[in-house]
């Protein structure tokens, strides 16, 4: 998980203008060319193939756009498309709001600040499977201590995971619970990095608190910003693991994302038409993310 | 997270690697090792530990290891990648019928038709795993099943309840089960293909009404939503949601769950198998002799029957080819009698063997002997849709949830698995579709 991210991170730092010749002979490029080659770039063609044909993994048939067709005719896709969008949007809202405010929080003068930066990011490391199976059984609707906790009160606690118009929402708290501890990080290395000087000029002037935080904090964690925006905003719109761990897309089809009817494709056999739905898939992150990564980044320029 | 390999502790997990293989050709090993992957209900996994004891038992020569992987679609999944890949066991269990021809048995299992065993085992399961070639592939791996409902028979004694023979007198006990302060149907939705029941198991009632429907089905000619006959079981799943008749927790209960429910009197009926009487005395073995089974009631009391379930299969992958005769032995053994009573030992004998000369125990559970009651009646016992059909689609468990829990309506389910079920027989390349 942490790895992707800072893989994602590196795409987004830009590519340097200037070419400068390479100090390394062409053959050092070869073992790289390689593996690059094998493991990326040929399975990026081969799906591409069979995302046209009908495929049972023992033959393929090729039968043209007709997954594409039929994957697009999923009376579950478009509910899904909502949810995927609906998913990414509130994790990575929450994840920039809440991450700053902890961010903020654990820069600042706090007594066992280490202990504190380490528990906000100890989520991160938890596999992501273990956490979806934990609160599933924290969230049970009759023996979770959730609700249970609730009952102790006389509050009617609802389904979490089995009411249809909460499902989603749960599984997306949970989401930001785990992933709020690395935006956390990245905000809290944009804030130590902001010189003290404009807030000792900012307070000689007679800027408040609240000033000083609209004024200097914010646009000068903007990089910050950008960067947990973006990577929880790809995050949010492959997520797969969690939502599958807690709801299955259930009940019904009601917390399905995209990847989710992917892979029930994929397990039903349709190995053609779940390939024809992550070419689909990446269509769509790209015509998502790639706009928003260049208008950030503009941004970030100008400021 | 910068991953630094050494080059030393690369060569040690290569030769790591190089030792490991080297114990695993059978070349270096005295005995024979099968690797056996079963479903890991706690019945089956039961089943398979008892046969396993029995057989190294008489063959000291061979061990086996019991593996265990998901039901439902996460099975059919690893099942399909496992065989496609040549990762396959010595030896797994997996569906007959519809099921067992996804999984292109010409290509990836061994012909078992000449084998001696074959003259013992009953034509009627022999059908379920014959191939398109003619060739059959598996053995039996446990008993028939029936599908229909298990009951709590001390409610029913104390509230003086009669077995229902139409859906309107079930729901009539229903009403008097829920006014005596108990539940009266049990759902279990955090295992979806437990929603299935009300619609694959009142296919003896469709196949009553119109017989021909699993033809007309088959051939894109029939759909279950303009079939009044085939409609009703989604609408069953329906009405009982709508009247209230559902545990407070059916969204996220389990099959564990329901078993105990119905087992310790907390609900009425549960619509299950009848394998599940296997998993009560894993679960709950003091209730054995409080739950009961019926057939699903139709709206005919004088067409009153049972939708029947195979058993699983129990086939060798083609990718075996190093221990294929100690496979074959094992398969031997278990499609023999001193295999059913290895069953029956484990408590496997839920059901009606097919294999000739087997026998269930003297004592069986109340359950098993009214499912028995059908098989011993002419005309009261039908095979179920996917033994007739190799049609069926992948998202039913997902639709009866839906239906199920009032997400939509009995129509709007029926349309969609109709749409589920032709995507299905497109992607087969089915013919007429």
């Amino acid at each position: 998980m942490a790895t992707s991210y800072l893989a994602d991170t590196a795409v987004l730092a830009g590519r340097p203008k200037s070419r400068r010749p390479s100090p390394y002979p062409h053959w050092f490029y070869l073992p790289a060319a390689i593996i690059y080659g094998v493991l990326f770039l040929f399975p990026t063609v081969a799906a591409l193939f069979f995302s046209l044909t009908r495929w049972t993994l023992f033959n393929a048939t090729f039968i043209g756009l007709d997954n594409f067709r039929q994957f697009f005719s999923e009376h579950s896709l478009f509910q899904s498309l909502v949810n995927t969008l609906i998913y990414a949007a509130l994790t990575s809202g929450l994840k920039v709001v809440i991450g700053l405010l902890l961010g903020i929080m654990l820069t600042g003068q706090i007594i066992a600040q280490g202990y504190l930066r380490s528990v906000i990011f100890f989520p991160v490391l938890v596999s992501t499977v273990g956490v979806g199976i934990t609160f599933t059984t924290m969230m049970h609707p009759t023996a979770g201590v959730i609700n249970e906790t609730l009952a102790l009160f006389h509050i009617p606690g609802p389904g979490w995971l089995t009411d249809p118009h909460l499902a989603l929402f749960s599984v997306a708290l949970v989401d930001v619970w785990k992933g709020v501890g690395l935006a956390t990080v990245i905000y809290m290395a944009g804030l130590v990095s902001i010189p003290r000087d404009y807030y000792e000029a900012a307070a000689i002037d007679g800027a408040t608190g609240w000033q000083q935080f609209w004024n200097i904090t914010l646009p000068l964690v903007m990089p910050a910003t950008t960067t947990v925006i973006i990577l929880s905003l790809i995050g949010g719109l492959r997520s797969f693991d969690l939502i599958w761990a807690m709801t299955k897309g259930g009940p019904g089809f009601t917390s399905d994302v995209i990847a989710s009817v992917i892979y029930k494709q994929y397990q039903a056999g349709f190995y053609g038409l779940s390939t024809a739905g992550n070419v689909v898939l990446f269509v769509l992150v790209a015509i998502i993310i790639v706009p928003l990564a260049m208008a950030l980044n503009r941004r970030q320029v100008q400021a | 997270m910068t991953l630094r390999i050494s080059r030393r502790s690369l060569a040690l997990a290569l030769a790591g690697l190089g030792l490991s293989t080297a114990f695993a050709t059978p070349s270096f090993a005295d005995k024979t090792d099968l690797s056996f992957l079963v479903d890991n209900a706690p019945s089956t996994i039961a089943w398979a530990d008892q046969l396993k004891k029995d057989f190294e038992a008489a063959n000291p020569d061979i061990t086996i290891t019991v593996e265990q992987r998901p039901g439902g679609a996460d099975g059919d999944n690893i099942i399909k990648t496992r065989l496609a890949t040549g990762e396959m066991d010595d030896l797994f269990n997996y569906n007959a019928g519809s099921l067992f021809q996804q999984i292109n048995p010409v290509q990836n299992l061994v012909d078992l038709s000449g084998e001696p065993w074959q003259a013992n085992v009953l034509d009627s399961f022999k059908q379920v795993v014959t191939a398109p070639d003619g060739t059959v592939r598996g053995a039996p791996f446990g008993a028939a099943m029936g599908g229909g409902v298990l009951y709590n028979i001390p409610i029913y004694q104390q509230l003086g309840l009669k077995i229902p023979k139409t859906w309107a007198e079930f729901m009539a006990n229903n009403e008097k089960i829920k006014a005596a302060g108990k539940v009266p149907v049990i759902q279990t939705f955090g295992a979806t293909w437990t929603s299935q029941l009300f619609v694959l198991g009142d296919f003896y009632n469709v196949a009553a009404a119109d017989p021909s429907f699993a033809a007309d089905y088959t051939a894109n000619k029939a759909k279950y939503a303009t079939t009044p006959a085939a409609m009703k079981g989604f609408e069953h799943g329906a009405e009982v949601f709508k009247a209230g008749d559902l545990n407070p927790d059916f969204a996220a209960a389990t099959f564990e769950d329901g078993v105990k429910d119905v087992a310790t009197g907390v609900g009425a009926h549960y619509p299950m198998l009848t394998f599940a009487v296997s998993s009560i005395l894993q679960l709950a073995p003091e209730h054995i002799k409080d739950v009961g089974f019926f057939a699903l009631p139709g709206d005919d009391a004088s067409k009153n029957g049972l939708t029947v379930w195979m058993p699983a299969g129990l086939y060798i992958p083609k990718s075996n080819t190093d221990h294929l005769d100690a496979a074959k032995k094992f398969v031997a053994f278990v499609a023999s009698v001193a295999g059913c009573d290895s069953l029956n030992k484990a408590g496997g004998g839920t059901g009606p063997y097919l294999i000739k000369g087997c026998k269930l125990p003297a004592d069986v559970p109340p359950a098993v002997s009214d499912l028995q009651q059908y098989f011993d009646q002419p005309g009261t016992a039908t095979p179920a849709l996917e033994y007739l059909s190799p049609v069926k689609g992948p998202s039913l468990e997902q639709i009866t949830v839906q239906v199920g829990s009032g997400i939509s309506t009995a129509a709007e389910g029926a349309a969609l698995y109709d749409d589920d079920v032709k995507k299905q027989a497109q992607q087969l390349g089915l013919a007429g579709w």
